[in-house]
């Protein structure tokens, strides 16, 4: 006969309640918002009069889940940028130079002079004056090799190095090449999320993409050249060692580069190409103010850069060395002392609002290469809002209309799949909040599509109910192998439309995933109200009243 | 009263010229194939790269005027649209700039967005730029190898599904709808050179699930049939099938499309083109299901002796004990 068991009808109760509950804040949207935003921001930066009437905009002991909204709704930037991690190749072959050289230095006798070749990329080149030799050299680079620092290349080292002629050669070996990519798409996104979040937007989307890509997504932002800018494109920051001033166009020595001042017009100087420490080894800086009272920036290296800098600042007292940033030199301060604790301060030109941004970049470490952005995208706010708005009303009328059919088509069963139709919006809303999942317009029209589908489930049962009307054994009867038998139908059509939502949600990326995820939760909730919701109502309903005859 | 679709008991015939209507769907098929194939479709920057660029200024658009002031820039094709939505105010006058990829660069710069906008504003003082999109070639590239997959993906799957569900020559038959469907929104987007962008992927495949779902639960009926009629002809059980799920496939349609027409007037300019593609979608694969489909199905022929033990051995678990 036709029953639900009452643990049954307790658990889809439950499920049902849980849908409203979770879903009812995104009907509020605005002050949940300005709640959740004030929790977080007096966490961060204390209590003020503004930010506690902001919170107490909504209880706290409700529930404050509410779905993301997508860029296309919100308006905002979107950037997908390239690592060029081949940039780092060469830095590394750069830093090891100095290394290389000193241990051919010992062996002179044996391979004659030394010299470094330029401009060779992806490589390290240096011409032996004794190439019969070659032998003693390689097998004495041989040694500087380490083993890559990577799982999947267990075994390998990091560099191959071979004779040409008279030139050896030092390549980073394809393991270390990988393991290298590896590391710097993951430096890159780590600092491009400190970047974003010293500016402090909401709910930034930073995220790898296949091997080399990162994508950015902000909300709220003005443009996505403005999200560029926060992001920067720096280059490496350096401290290196001054050869001496120069001017535009000089020859530089070997192993040495021309590099401009920033703000001192026509100015130049020569510096050894090989750091003395990084800006990855910073740990801190902070805006202060010299001896003298003007803006400068202190900072603070970790142990290693710390040991390099103290040893270099004991050895070099009275030499100048530059701050190099952006392919600029900052300043360019001569060593007083020794500077052993690993802290400093820059001096400079600077206005506070210049020594400001200098510490937050310093502190957000310079990006380990370069960027090509592939793609970029800039959507205004009242694109965002006249989106959403259209949306609302689409989404409005879409269900009236559909309301008003089922109700025509089947009056009280109709009825019943109605209220079932709204509690399925109101537990993907729910799902789709409680996820964190993104809203985008194509996400409307999942939602649009799924109140369109949601009630085929409902149609089949029905038609089912009315052709089994015609030759079962009373009502309740007809009721129950109405649901049996259009069970496989709805089973087997919504896998199929699920397999395809899995699919978009595999291969799409930004609003189309967004779509997807719509379209597969509102599968499994329109499902859910279908079989279980509809046919609670209809027991219920059936128990009460025990009609003799029906029509659906 | 009820609402009815169609009289309670309906017996259409719709499997007597089953050779006219697989061959005007092939022809339709032909003809959607030739025009992809001549006329190619109007791809949007997701695929073919470049830049867009929405704009919307109180005064009326004046395109060209616009294309005046492009055209110093040198940038090569730009397209300039003027956009209508019932929902925009009287002092909203929007217009949609497509700015071909440049050569060389991947993103466009920003120094040639920054003198498209200032030459625009040149032309209308107030102008605003409510969205500027560009994606280089590199991705665009890869994004239309992304969709392709997908699509295919996505039919192939389903073709696994239902012939693990059903029998072979059910897969056949729903595929060959698919495909049928697919070829005919490709089509039409060509034939009216609407603009063919990611999401317009996103409705293909949705009308992949929406045309199976259609499918089927006309061969999850006739499946049903098949044994409950064994002494009756393909023809017959087919047809049987369709009539009784013909109120079912109407109303669904039915209630999806009222929906979709709503998204389609009220939802805006930006997903119109996706909204249509799903409504056209709908409308193919309501009719594919019945006279591709099912029509195929009664070409192919089914295997009918399920009911022997050899036959379905490895289904029927419950006759093991009996």
């Amino acid at each position: 006969m036709l029953q639900i068991d009452t643990w049954k009808r307790v658990l889809i109760l439950m499920v049902v309640t849980f849908g409203v509950v979770f879903s009812a804040p995104n009907l509020f949207y605005d002050r949940v918002e300005r709640h959740k935003d004030a929790v977080i921001e007096i966490e961060r930066e204390g209590e003020t009069e503004a930010r506690l009437a902001a919170q107490s905009a909504w209880p706290d002991w409700l529930p404050a889940t509410i779905v993301n909204l997508g860029l296309d709704l919100r308006g905002g930037a979107h950037l997908l940028a390239e690592v060029e991690v081949e940039d780092v190749y060469d830095a590394r072959l750069e830093a090891m130079w100095p290394e290389v050289r000193d241990t051919l230095r010992p062996l002179r006798d044996t391979v004659g002079t030394i010299r470094l070749r330029d401009n060779t990329p992806g490589e390290l080149r240096v011409r032996i004056g004794n190439p019969d030799n070659m032998g003693a050299a390689l097998s004495a680079v041989r040694e500087l090799a380490q083993p890559v620092a990577s799982v999947a290349a267990a075994g390998a080292t990091d560099i191959d190095v071979t004779g040409e002629g008279d030139e050896l050669v030092v390549r980073l070996s394809e393991a270390e090449q990988r393991a290298t990519d590896d590391r710097t798409v993951r430096q890159a996104l780590e600092i491009i999320r400190r970047r974003i979040d010293e500016v402090g937007t909401r709910e930034p989307t930073i995220q790898r993409q296949g091997a080399d890509r990162i994508l950015i997504q902000v909300p709220g932002i003005g443009s996505a050249a403005e999200l560029k800018e926060i992001i920067g494109t720096t280059a490496q920051l350096t401290f290196q060692p001054v050869v001496g001033r120069a001017s535009e166009g000089d020859e530089p020595g070997l192993g040495n580069e021309i590099v401009p001042s920033l703000d001192e017009e026509g100015v130049f100087y020569e510096l050894e190409r090989a750091p003395v420490v990084t800006g990855e080894e910073l740990v801190d800086a902070q805006p202060a103010f010299d001896q003298n009272g003007r803006p400068a920036v202190n900072f603070r290296f970790n142990t290693s850069g710390a040991r390099s800098f103290g040893d270099y600042t004991a050895e070099n007292i009275g030499n100048p060395f530059a701050i190099v940033l952006d392919d600029e030199v900052i300043s360019a301060p001569v060593i007083q002392s020794h500077i052993p604790g690993g802290s400093g301060i820059i001096t400079g030109n600077f206005t506070v609002e210049e020594s400001t941004q200098l510490a937050v970049l310093l502190r957000a470490g310079a990006l380990p290469a370069g960027l090509i952005f592939l793609e970029e995208r800039t959507i205004g706010p009242e694109l965002g809002q006249d989106s959403i708005e259209a949306g609302k009303v689409a989404t409005m009328v879409a269900f009236a209309m559909v309301l008003v059919f089922m109700f025509a088509a089947y009056g009280l069963f109709g009825l019943f799949a109605n209220v079932a139709l709204i509690l399925n919006v109101a537990m993907l809303f729910a799902v789709l909040s409680v996820i964190g999942a993104t809203l985008t317009l194509p996400g409307i029209a999942g939602i649009v599509l799924t109140v369109g589908m949601a009630v085929d489930a409902n149609v089949l049962i029905f038609e089912r109910i009315r052709e089994e009307l015609k030759t079962a054994k009373g009502p309740a009867r007809a009721i129950e192998r109405g649901y049996e038998k259009a069970l496989s139908a709805i089973v087997d059509a919504n896998i199929t439309t699920m397999i395809t939502a899995i699919i978009l949600f595999a291969m799409g990326s930004g609003p189309v995933r967004g779509f997807a995820i719509t379209l597969g939760v509102g599968i499994v909730t329109s499902v859910f109200t279908a079989i279980y919701v509809t046919r609670l109502f209809v027991t219920m309903w059936f128990e009460r009243k025990r009609p003799k005859t029906l029509t659906v | 009263m009820r609402l009815k679709l169609v009289r309670d008991e309906t017996s259409f015939d719709f499997f007597s010229r089953t050779k006219l209507w697989l061959g005007i769907s092939g022809l339709m098929m032909a003809i959607a194939f030739v025009s992809f194939i001549f006329q190619g479709l109007n791809f949007g920057i997701d695929f073919r790269g470049g830049t867009t660029i929405r704009t919307e200024s109180a005064e009326p658009v004046d395109v060209g005027a616009y294309r005046a002031a492009l055209q110093q820039l040198e940038l090569g094709d730009i397209v300039i649209s003027e956009v209508f939505d019932p929902s925009f105010d009287a002092d909203q006058n929007v217009a949609m700039v497509r700015i071909a990829a440049q050569d060389g660069a991947e993103a466009v710069t920003p120094e040639t967005i920054e003198a498209v906008e200032a030459a625009l504003q040149g032309v209308a003082p107030d102008i605003n730029f409510t969205s500027v999109e560009s994606v280089g070639p590199k991705v665009s590239g890869e994004l239309i190898q992304t969709a392709i997959i997908a699509v295919l993906l996505a039919i192939g799957a389903v073709l696994i599904y239902i012939w693990l569900r059903f029998e072979w020559q059910f897969a056949v038959g729903a595929v060959a709808a698919l495909v049928h469907d697919v070829l005919l929104t490709i089509g039409i987007f060509s034939e009216l050179r609407i603009q063919f962008d990611l999401a317009i992927i996103a409705a293909l495949l949705t009308i992949v699930g929406y045309s199976l779902n259609d499918t089927v639960v006309v061969f999850d009926r006739v499946r049903e049939n098949l044994i409950k009629y064994k002494k009756r002809d393909l023809k017959e059980v087919l047809n049987i099938s369709i009539n009784e799920t013909l109120s079912r496939t109407l109303m669904t349609s039915l209630t999806t499309l009222l929906a979709l027409l709503a998204l389609f007037v009220l939802g805006g300019d930006v997903i119109r083109g996706f909204v249509f593609a799903m409504i056209w979608g709908v409308i193919v694969g309501t009719y594919s299901s019945i006279f591709v489909a099912s029509a195929l199905l009664y070409r192919l022929g089914v295997k009918r002796d399920w009911d022997k033990p050899d036959a379905g051995a490895g289904t029927q678990f419950s006759n093991i004990d009996a």
